[in-house]
């Protein structure tokens, strides 16, 4: 291949990054080490051609534990709270994207938002009622509801307050600023399977989830969704749900807002309108410039971010890098991502990691060249009805700078000569 | 023979067609267990805007008044001023500014909702630990702290439900999502 491909934008030609396969595939497995910590100080005693230590002696037996962990280099790999909040349990810590590969978070990762903490809940001492607009209110205990014939689904959840309309610095990383988002396999049974054993009632239009938690957290979801795709699942990834996901039990709406998927669901209550909680009124509703406020903004639309590089990394080497990022859309497939290294002027088509499914992470990359000029990182996503991930400005310019909620702004990382990544304020 | 058959065959669909339809209606697990009236009972805590769901009692702005003082005011101010938790006063006449200040006064739409939130989340060290009584007097104070309420309101399940709040009719849905014009893209 000619030079061509390595154009003035820095992207490398589709055909000249095939043919460095080889050369992706050998410095994957170093990122970590590279980007996130400095040059190990220690001795070259372990490096060719000095035998390391490691292989002179048997490692550590097996279930050591028991319950596996990452290997302690990864010990940085870590959740963190999102800001400083009044208190720890009505509070939220995001998932350190920067960190992650594919599209699964890992359990112990998956982003936290609670209202009241994480309840201590015994299985065997917690219960599902669904009563209202039923023929027939029905008490579920978890043994009840886990022989329902099952489905595993993998889908993204992402918290409505994800991502800031101001306030962010040039310090941001992209843990901070998108890292209300995590996708899992998640494991149940359809909430129209067990709606259909109580008997839905015509006039039932809206059901109240209501969690077992000490804020008794309670949204309305409206009776179509609940009909459609949504899931009451007590899996992740595998195993039960972790505590902080509603052990024993949470809501799943697929591509709608966090807070509505109810964690440690205790009651399903069927009415024929909305039940207007404190967090469908004066929470989680998006105040628009003429003072009134939007209610019932359920879907999470389109969005996407460059995670490497990102925010608070530092390239130390010019060359090849994979840009590589996560995309996702709460109504639906995802069907394109471009990138710009130039701030938004130019943009290339990303490659799209299979398996692209709806209302789940998808996984793009594009290589890149860098060669020690600044660039601007951007990323922007389409899905499957057409909608494309808007500029900030564009997004501001209708919705103004106090809706709180549902930024889904195009995020630009900036890249200094000297390899710092920063957030574009 | 034939014919006797068909016959019987076209009886037994006409017969069990019905059967068929009402069959949908019944569980098809037969999982779970009829939920009992005194299970509800203790579990059934939310209150509809219209009231549906609010329990017997009643409560004074000046019941309010030592009931927030000794369970509320540590976190929410003496008046409601916040600090160092929510701000529960004030903000009327803010919402279309650039600091909009959201409170129960200046955004909350249903008066009812301040009864179901209280009820089931606060005080935060002590959640569901209220009487009826005693939330509804937290109500009636904070109302009147907003000045919604006279200093000698009684908030009961038939005066609660007809408070009007300031904001009652801020809230638009359905959603308008997508709103924002798409750029042209290659």
């Amino acid at each position: 291949m000619p030079a061509k491909p390595v154009s003035l934008r820095g992207l490398v030609g589709r055909r000249a990054f095939l043919s460095r396969g080889a050369i992706l595939a050998g410095s994957a497995a170093g990122l970590g080490t590279l980007f996130r910590r400095t040059a190990s100080a220690q001795s070259d005693a372990n490096l060719p051609p000095h035998v390391p230590q490691w292989m002179t002696e048997q490692g550590t037996p097996i279930v050591s534990p028991a319950y596996g962990v990452p290997s302690p280099f990864e010990h940085d790999v870590v959740r963190r709270p999102r800001a400083k909040t009044r208190t720890m349990t009505a509070a939220s810590s995001c998932t350190p994207l920067q960190d992650l590969h594919g599209i699964i978070t890992p359990n112990g990762l998956h982003f936290e938002r609670h209202h009241a903490g994480v309840p201590a809940i015994d299985p065997d001492a917690h219960r599902l009622l669904v009563h209202g607009l039923v023929e027939r209110p029905v008490t579920f205990t978890m043994n009840d509801l886990m022989r329902f014939p099952s489905v595993s689904r993998l889908h993204f959840l992402e918290c409505s307050g994800n991502s800031f309309w101001t306030g962010t610095t040039a310090k941001s990383t992209v843990q901070e600023t998108h890292g209300l988002l995590s996708c899992c396999e998640w494991t149940g049974v359809l909430l129209s399977t067990v709606l259909a054993e109580a008997g839905v009632k015509e006039n039932a239009k809206w059901i109240l989830a209501e969690g077992a938690d000490a804020a008794g957290l309670s949204r309305s979801v409206p009776i179509e969704k609940a009909l459609d795709d949504a899931l009451l699942v007590y899996a992740q990834n595998g195993e039960r749900l972790r505590p902080e996901q509603g052990y024993p039990l949470r809501l799943l709406l697929p591509g709608y807002e966090g807070n509505m998927n109810v964690k440690w669901l205790r009651r399903l209550k069927l009415g024929d309108q909305p039940f207007e909680t404190r967090e469908e009124t004066s929470k989680y509703t998006d105040l628009m410039p003429d003072g009134t406020a939007r209610q019932f903004t359920f879907v999470m639309e389109a969005k996407s971010v460059i995670t490497f590089p990102s925010g608070g990394l530092q390239l130390h080497d010019h060359g090849f890098y994979e840009i590589s990022g996560l995309a996702w859309s709460g109504r639906g497939r995802i069907t394109r991502v471009d990138v710009s290294t130039d701030g938004g002027a130019n943009w290339e088509q990303a490659q799209l990691q299979e398996p692209i499914l709806t209302k789940c992470l998808t996984r793009f990359r594009v290589p890149w060249r860098w060669a020690g000029s600044p660039a601007r990182l951007q990323s922007r996503a389409i899905d499957e009805t057409g909608y494309e991930q808007p500029d900030r400005a564009d997004l501001v310019a209708v919705r103004g700078l106090n809706s709180y909620y549902h930024c889904n702004a195009i995020q630009e990382w900036q890249v200094s000569a000297d390899g710092a990544i920063t957030n574009a304020v | 023979m034939r014919s006797r058959s068909l016959a019987a065959l076209i009886l037994a669909v006409l017969l069990l067609a019905p059967g068929c339809l009402w069959a949908q209606d019944a569980p098809t697990y037969g999982l779970g267990r009829p939920a009992t009236p005194e299970e509800l009972a203790g579990w059934d805590i939310d209150v509809r805007a219209d009231g549906q769901g609010l329990p017997p009692g009643s409560g004074s702005v000046r019941d309010g008044l030592t009931v927030y003082a000794e369970r509320c005011a540590a976190c929410h101010g003496d008046k409601g001023e916040g600090n160092p938790m929510d701000r529960l006063v004030g903000g009327t006449g803010t919402l279309a500014s650039a600091n909009p200040v959201r409170t129960v006064g200046s955004f909350w739409p249903y008066a009812t909702t301040l009864f179901d939130y209280v009820r089931r989340a606060m005080p935060l060290n002590a959640p569901q630990s209220l009487t009826a009584d005693q939330v509804y007097a937290v109500c009636a104070y904070l109302l009147y702290l907003n000045q919604i309420v006279p200093a000698e309101a009684v908030l009961n399940p038939e005066t609660l439900p007809k408070v009007q709040m300031p904001n009652r009719h801020g809230f638009t849905s359905p959603d308008p999502r997508p709103d924002v014009p798409r750029h042209a893209s290659p």
